[in-house]
């Protein structure tokens, strides 16, 4: 069962001055806004990475409030950060096994990798990818652990044109399949239409929009 | 009196050496793993400390732990109760000596390899669902070796090479505390040029050995590394 993360943050991280509540149900959603607008702030605060004042829910469970703050490697996220993604020391077969032996029931890596195209990469070092490849197994790594959420932080950047719109269709497709909430930050409006089911925008650290 | 057997000084001398590389090691990785992660302004002051015997003069570290060994130290009042009521010119003397004195060996290799980790890996760890210790244990420790190798090299080798901080705590005394730099000294001065100049050979192919392999076991590690 997939439950809805319910968000209300506030705090000054550097010289931003983040103010956030909003919502994301079980589906995808777009956060959107210009850069040094507070998008991947606001994502490592839901992580836990950085603290701000205010609360973090999960359907019934507390992640932060006045008197709780559960850290990270137990909030049970997949995370997919911009750009360098992977544990270097390990190959791929054994990224996808870092976070198996460390998740309650986690996929079977064959299972996740053949869904997300990743099959053929399982024995490669993490050096010898390429950007989308790195990133598809970041996110077969995130979904491996079937986690209660979903953040991924601009996953297409850096991607040339072609590798892009594949991936998007894939990942969209893919994720479409899931009950969970997936949060997913982006400064591009037509990508953030095409694949998600609610938009938010954030500009200067405030969530301006909902739609 | 007879001199000690050659093989017994450096069996004196390498077991100095290892000694205090096996414990350096499990000192300066927390305090590495501190100057590398803290965000305290602080710290810096702690780096100067394990960095001063880069630049103080060897006698300066020998006297002060000579005396803080010593049976007048009050760090030595605990030990009087069990009968030790000096820890001067004695082997476990010696290896606290090269404790002090090959500090900045092991804490700098280990901090600049710590700190060249970076956060992303330990953020990836983490929301992968490792704790504090687990993300030491599989990714910093990993992503260090290179320079956990440099330190033991380092140390062991500066170890092996010591000369003021031994003789001014250990006193070379024959059998015990004498070791290779110090058995040199005392040829010296007896003028038998011939064997201090074996000693002194031998030394510095060691040292040669020790930097090549220091060298080739960095390269090693880079080319196998991510």
């Amino acid at each position: 069962m997939s439950d809805t993360l319910r968000v209300r943050l506030s705090g000054r991280a550097g010289a931003l001055a983040i103010d956030a509540a909003f919502t994301v149900p079980p589906g995808i959603t777009a956060l959107q806004g210009p850069s040094g607008a507070g998008k991947t702030t606001l994502l490592r605060a839901i992580a836990g990475l950085e603290r701000l004042q205010g609360s973090v829910h999960i359907g019934g469970e507390v992640w932060q409030d006045a008197q709780n703050f559960l850290p990270p490697h137990r909030r049970r996220i997949g995370f997919v950060f911009q750009g360098a993604n992977l544990l270097p020391h390990l190959s791929v077969r054994a990224n996808l096994a870092y976070a198996a032996r460390r998740a309650e029931a986690p996929l079977s890596i064959e299972d996740i990798a053949e869904r997300t195209g990743i099959a053929h990469l399982l024995n490669r070092r993490p050096a010898k990818l390429s950007g989308g490849e790195a990133q598809r197994v970041a996110l077969a790594r995130a979904l491996l652990i079937r986690p209660k959420l979903l953040l991924l932080d601009e996953p297409f950047t850096g991607l040339d044109a072609e590798g892009r719109a594949g991936l998007i269709d894939q990942l969209a497709a893919l994720l479409r399949t899931l009950a969970t909430p997936v949060l997913i930050v982006t400064h591009d409006a037509g990508e953030a239409a095409r694949i998600a089911h609610q938009q938010l925008h954030i500009d200067n650290g405030t969530i301006t929009v909902c739609s | 009196m007879d001199p000690t057997p050659l093989a017994l000084v450096i069996a004196t001398t390498l077991e100095l050496a290892l000694i205090t590389t096996i414990l350096l090691l499990a000192i300066a990785t927390p305090l590495a793993w501190w100057l590398a992660r803290s965000r305290r302004w602080w710290k810096e002051v702690i780096g100067a400390v394990t960095a001063l015997p880069l630049v103080l003069p060897p006698t300066v570290i020998g006297f002060y732990v000579l005396i803080a060994l010593g049976p007048q130290s009050p760090l030595m009042a605990p030990l009087h109760a069990f009968g030790i009521r000096t820890l001067a010119f004695t082997f476990t003397g010696l290896v606290i000596g090269s404790l002090f004195y090959s500090l900045p060996f092991a804490v700098q290799p280990l901090r600049t390899a710590f700190e060249s980790v970076g956060t992303r890996p330990l953020e990836v760890a983490a929301m992968l669902g490792a704790g504090p210790f687990d993300r030491f244990a599989t990714i910093a420790l990993p992503l260090s070796r290179c320079g956990f190798v440099s330190a033991a090299i380092l140390v062991f080798a500066h170890t092996v090479g010591e000369f003021g901080v031994v003789l001014m705590i250990g006193g070379a005394i024959p059998g015990r505390t004498e070791v290779l730099s110090t058995r040199i000294f005392q040829l010296v001065e007896n003028l038998q040029y011939g064997e201090a100049h074996r000693i002194a050979a031998g030394l510095v192919a060691f040292a040669f050995l020790a930097l090549l392999g220091l060298l080739l076991a960095e390269r090693r590690i880079g080319s196998v590394a991510p």
